[in-house]
């Protein structure tokens, strides 16, 4: 936590020594701000508009009792301390921090990293940190927030370790965790297919498809522990697709050359998740996991400093809690949500992680957002949710636009199929610009080009925010290719048909049929109609090799850290960060800090800090439940979707997300003098926990919009449109390779940045090119 | 699209619920089911009534979090499709839809729709693992080759997404499809063999305890299932829990 | 194997098994009975035999009468184990949507074969018994094949033996699939098994039918 203070000070200008007795100078107003865990000062100075000599200025002003700076030998002096010590009484702290410059930052972050070559780092460190005996670790506690891929592996891996552990999850299964709709597959580094994949190949792809904004020894580590994920979910029983000689197969992604993407049909992160469900329940038989299904974790509580415990609400019966252990982990998953619609699931929310940046937490490049661009487009204003069609279906189908707008009107007024209009008039615009990726390139690169076709007028929706995703021309050489094999007549466009469809089929056959659930349309006869939607959050709570918050014992794992995808992630690595961060790399390092830890003790839940942080998530409960409002949660929720959506989304600029910081600033103040939540605080209430979730979200959509603000340069998922180059690719800017993280202080507007830096000393930083 | 809705409402486990008739207009084919919902509930609200609880999720059909008993069937009227996946175009203007919780000894009603699963969650935990620990020296993916038919079975049985759906619509309120498919899962792969005996035995104890009924081979587990997860996974248990009770 | 037994899945495969013997009992009984549509000889000598036999007497039909009243009694308990966990029921339920109406009333198919069963023994059996073992009466080798077909003169128990009957093949098209699923048939088995249960299961009743109608009116 910061330390606060304000005192007075003249601006110097010049070293003192230079000054003569009788030259005037400004009075300011100081500021000081101070990191605890860096305890470096930051300064911020706001001058008054009194200016006194030099003669006259009472340096030790705070010695006396009546503390005015400006002696009596001054003329005016009464006058001029009367107006400084208003000034200091009515000084509003969020004024001051709104003229922080963009480029003033408090510290740079230690994120801790051992020494050596990259290869030898991670086993280097594995050798170094303090271990806690097998002994030892039965008497400490480690509480997990979150049971997806990340929480549900910790937590099984610390339960094996030996630790108690206290797992939470809001869903009623930890079975449920959106993990589970993860679609198209796990990367690892097995070269299985003998295409020249290695630990390295991995680790550039993720670098490089980030956008040089990650942490070149995470993402390091990430590709040398995802080879043993593969290993471990075989061992588990996860069902992983397979060839006919028994072996794994491996699918291609976008973005990448080879073939290193694991999966399980279209569900392979079920599987994975189910897998990891089927440790944790192992662990919760042998008493070792106390698994708490339906909570809410409402706040972290710091004791001296450290992580010590959370406050949970009861989803079924509305009861407070207080919990306690000797280290938090925060496995809570992204907070796409925030622009109401998105693939995520109607219950994520960023509470857990934005309580943990409020008590300290720093939060890391909000606005690295991924759009993915193969979602199901909006039907209309009742949609809740958006649903993703797999990645995978780009390796197969291509994307297309009509090249001419009249054929456009036509389609959206019904006149004309799109199977009717002839090639020469499709315009394959992924194609056309990436000859060298085509249908594959990166997420962010196909969304934006995507966007691009129907800004320009030629989305084939009603809504005109939708383009083509076509198999016409897979079937047809999938067809063609089994006419052969089984040695019938390919000659026959019937025939060739009917076999083709069958192979997609199979590929594809469980997103076919959802598409055609939810759109009522044939999928096989007619092209699909996709449309990018936000989908993945790679910024998030800000944490150092360890995986260590800013707040000692606080660690966050998966999607709510941001360490390892920078600025854009690759499809099929969210499985495998939140694998890797669970099952091997989080038990490990949480060693480290619990080593301290083994003669503590059991961590006492009814301490002032405990009670106090009890106390407040209760009133806010208790305000909710009373406030006399007149609209729903949901009518905010909405509303901020979509102000993100139009000005913090696929393209930003500074006027749109300036005015999206004060629109969302009055929104949440509308927010707690208009909200109505039905019901009652002590019973099963879902608005309630909605409207804990939102008011969450709409001090979050600000910083996201300050922080894509001041990142004045284009990369991966976060694109200002003033940073761009004639073709409409992104401009990335030398001096913006950092990581910001931002430190709370109050309206998240006035965060104070600070910087951990990035240095590429094993990766040559190129303009990522997909041509 | 104008509905009436006959939906059953209940405050708490402890207290008698009852089935409440509202009625609703403007509704869009093109809306899912729980949207539809989404627009009662956000009526009510403004009329300072209760809103309608139920348990969703992910919205796509995978979490397994919805539940809804929907004019007579698990899921609704359409086939291999959880409720979340449901959409007003397979409903008429002026249909009369029952929407009741999934009913069963085994799953206690929390609120409204809202059900108590939790006894899945415990036949789990009495065997549905490999006992394996996490480290990086467990032995390569590719050492232990399977059988594609017999992945691809272990595969489909494992789409599991342990909705309850199958219990629902069980005239006997059996668990043996949801037990079946798990059993199953790992005893078509060699890893699960070690354990195969202990697992079954103690799985089924298990799902016995919780109050399920029993198996009568009607074959509506298999229909109702949003995964297609087929009977033969319970003649599978079956012959697994013979198997392993004479070896004992 | 005694825990296996007190199992759901155990007492379905009891369940099971009492009803492949039933079956294989009924499959013979139906074999003996054709033979009074072609030759009352053949008939006699066959009903002769297992009347007399001491070890159908004294072994198998001692195991018959358990296995009915096991089977029935076995029934009945899961249904009400079956309710039970059912507890709560649905204002709206549509089970035709998803499986046969045999399938799920075998209770009351179950029923009616009792009811009938009730008949058959107050008709056959009870008279049966007290001719052998109650009055003595001499051995007569040929009274079977009359004793049968005046059972068949009154139209109503036709009637009645016939609509049990059609009820009898309802609970066996479920039935027989099911117990082998119960007993765990591999899947590979699934046709053949589907084939063989629709021959016997409505074969074997039609044929009965046959024989009571064929008696009423030839005679």
């Amino acid at each position: 936590m910061s330390k606060k203070k304000l005192t007075y000070s003249l601006n110097y200008r010049k070293p003192k020594s230079e000054y003569n007795d009788s030259d005037e100078l400004m009075i300011c107003i100081r500021y000081y701000h101070r990191c605890d865990k860096t305890q470096k000062t930051k300064v911020i100075k706001k001058s008054t508009g009194i200016k006194c000599k030099l003669q006259d200025w009472n340096s030790d002003w705070h010695k006396t009792s009546l503390r005015s700076p400006i002696k009596d030998s001054d003329p005016n002096y009464k006058k001029k301390n009367k107006i400084l010590k208003d000034k200091v009484k009515t000084f509003n702290l969020d004024d001051l921090f709104s003229t922080v410059k963009n480029d003033s930052f408090s510290s740079y972050l230690n994120s801790k990293l051992p020494i050596g070559p990259l290869d030898k780092k991670w086993t280097n460190h594995k050798n170094t940190i303090d271990l806690v005996s097998p002994a030892n670790k039965r008497n400490i506690d480690v509480i997990v927030v979150g049971t997806g891929l990340a929480g549900g592996s910790a937590c099984a891996t610390l339960a094996e370790l030996g630790y108690n552990v206290k797992a939470f999850c809001f869903q009623d299964s930890p079975r449920r965790a959106h993990s589970i709709a993860a679609q198209g597959g796990i990367n690892a580094a097995k070269n299985y297919q003998g295409d020249g994949d290695s630990t390295y190949r991995l680790f550039y792809d993720t670098v490089k498809g980030g956008d040089y904004r990650s942490r070149e020894e995470n993402v390091y580590r990430l590709a040398e522990v995802s080879a043993n994920i593969i290993d471990q979910c075989v061992a588990q029983g996860v069902p992983f697709a397979r060839d006919y000689g028994g072996l794994l197969d491996n699918r291609s992604f976008g973005g990448v050359l080879v073939s290193r993407t694991f999966y399980a049909k279209g569900q392979t992160g079920q599987q994975l998740l189910l897998g990891a469900y089927s440790a944790m329940n192992r662990q919760i038989a042998r008493g070792k996991i106390q698994m708490f299904n339906r909570h809410e974790m409402l706040d972290v509580v710091i004791v001296d400093g450290k992580a010590r415990g959370i406050i949970t609400r009861n989803l079924v019966n509305g009861k407070v809690e207080r919990h306690s252990a000797h280290a938090v982990v925060l496995a809570t998953g992204g907070y796409g949500n925030v622009f109401y619609l998105s693939t995520n699931a109607m219950g994520s929310n960023v509470t857990a992680a934005w309580k943990a940046h409020k008590r300290g937490a720093y939060f890391a490049n909000p606005c690295f957002t991924q759009i993915h661009p193969t979602c199901i487009p909006v039907s209309g204003d009742h949609q809740s949710k958006l649903t993703l069609m797999s990645e995978s279906l780009r390796n197969d189908g291509r994307i297309w636009v009509p090249k001419n707008v009249e054929d456009v009107d036509k389609i959206r007024n019904g006149t004309i199929k799109p199977t009717e209009i002839n090639e020469e008039n499709r315009d394959y615009f992924l194609e056309r610009r990436y000859p060298a990726f085509g249908n594959l390139v990166p997420r962010d690169v196909a969304s934006r080009a995507a966007k691009e076709r129907c800004d320009a007028g030629f989305g084939v929706n009603k809504t005109g925010e939708a383009v083509y995703l076509d198999f016409a021309s897979a079937i047809t050489r999938y067809g063609k290719e089994q006419a052969l094999v089984t040695g019938k007549d390919d000659s026959n466009d019937e025939i060739i048909q009917t076999l083709g469809k069958e192979i997609i089929k199979k590929k594809y056959g469980n997103l076919f049929q959802m598409y055609e659930k939810i759109v009522d349309q044939n999928p096989y006869e007619t092209p699909m109609m996709i449309y990018p939607a936000v989908h993945y959050t790679m910024g998030g709570v800000w944490v150092d090799y360890n995986l260590m918050t800013t707040v000692p014992g606080l660690y966050a794992i998966g999607e709510a850290n941001f360490s390892d995808h920078g600025a854009n992630r690759l499809g099929a690595s969210a499985l495998m960060q939140g694998l890797a961060d669970g099952y091997f790399v989080l038990p490990y390092t949480i060693g480290d800090y619990l080593s301290d830890d083994i003669s503590t003790g059991p961590i006492a839940n009814d301490t002032e800090e405990f009670l106090a942080a009890e106390t407040e998530a209760k009133q806010k409960l208790e305000f909710f439940v009373n406030n006399k409002g007149s609209k729903s949660v949901d009518y905010f929720h909405k509303k901020l979707g979509k102000i993100m959506w139009n000005k913090c989304g696929m393209a930003r600029n500074k006027k749109d997300l300036e005015s999206a910081i004060s629109e969302i600033s009055k929104l949440r103040k509308e927010f707690w003098r208009e909200v109505k939540v039905p019901g009652d605080k002590n019973e099963f209430n879902e608005e309630l926990a909605k409207a804990g979730r939102v008011a969450d979200f709409l001090e979050l959509g600000e910083l996201f919009a300050k922080d894509a603000l001041e990142r004045e340069e284009s990369c991966g998922g976060h694109f200002r449109e003033e940073y761009q180059t004639k073709e409409g690719e992104a401009t990335r800017k030398k001096e913006f390779q950092f990581v910001s993280a931002w430190e709370y202080v109050g309206e998240p507007k006035n965060a104070i940045l600070h910087k951990e830096k990035l240095e590429y000393q094993n990766i040559e930083v190129k303009e990522r090119s997909y041509k | 699209m104008k509905l009436k809705l006959k939906i059953w409402r209940q405050k708490n486990s402890e207290t008698r619920g009852s089935i409440v008739e509202y009625e609703i207009n403007n509704i869009s084919p093109d809306m899912s089911f729980l949207e539809m919902l989404d627009v009662l509930n956000a009526e009510l609200i403004l009329k300072d009534e209760d809103p309608v609880s139920f348990d969703h999720d992910c919205r796509e059909g995978i979490c397994g979090s919805c539940s809804l008993f929907i004019n007579g069937q698990a899921h609704g009227p359409d086939r291999r499709i959880t409720t979340c996946q449901l959409h007003m175009r397979k409903f008429k203007d002026g249909d009369t839809i029952f929407i009741e919780p999934f009913r069963a000894k085994a799953f206690p009603v929390i609120k409204d729709l809202v059900v108590d699963r939790s006894a899945f969650d415990r036949i789990q935990h009495s065997g549905g693992y490999i006992s394996v620990n996490t480290s990086g020296n467990t032995q390569d993916a590719n050492s232990i080759p399977i059988n594609k038919d017999d992945a691809d079975d272990a595969f489909d049985a494992a789409t599991c997404i342990g909705c309850g759906a199958c219990v629902a619509t069980c005239k006997n309120s059996s668990a043996m499809l949801f037990v079946g498919a798990k059993v199953s899962q790992y005893s078509l792969l060699p890893q699960g063999q070690t354990e195969a005996s202990r697992r079954v035995i103690n799985m089924v104890n298990q799902m016995d305890l919780e109050g399920f009924g029993n198996c009568s081979n009607t074959g509506a587990c298999e229909v109702e299932c949003p995964k297609g997860i087929s009977l033969d996974n319970i003649a599978r248990m079956n012959r697994e829990l013979m198997k392993a009770s004479i070896k004992k | 194997m005694k825990n296996f037994l007190f199992t759901s899945i155990g007492k379905k495969f009891a369940m099971a098994i009492s009803a492949i013997f039933l079956m294989i009992f009924l499959l013979q009984h139906f074999l003996i009975n054709i033979t009074s549509v072609f030759s009352p000889d053949i008939f006699n000598m066959l009903s002769h035999f297992m009347g007399t036999n001491p070890l159908v007497q004294f072994a198998l039909q001692p195991i018959l009468i358990f296995g009915v009243i096991f089977h029935f009694i076995m029934g009945f308990y899961l249904e009400i184990q079956n309710r039970s966990a059912t507890k709560y029921e649905y204002h709206k339920e549509k089970g035709g949507a998803n499986s046969t109406w045999m399938s799920r009333n075998m209770i009351w198919s179950g029923l009616v074969i009792l009811s009938f069963l009730v008949l058959h023994f107050i008709d056959f059996w009870i008279p049966e018994m007290n001719y052998k073992y109650v009055e003595f009466l001499p051995d007569d080798p040929n009274r079977y094949y009359h004793e049968l077909v005046e059972k068949f003169e009154m139209p109503w128990r036709v009637i009645f033996y016939c609509v049990s009957f059609v009820l009898l093949a309802m609970h066996l098209l479920h039935g027989f699939s099911s117990a082998l699923k119960s007993m765990g048939t591999n899947k590979s088995y699934a046709s053949s098994i589907k084939t063989f249960s629709y021959i016997y299961s409505i074969g074997v009743p039609l044929g009965f039918c046959f024989i009571a109608i064929f008696h009423h009116l030839t005679h």
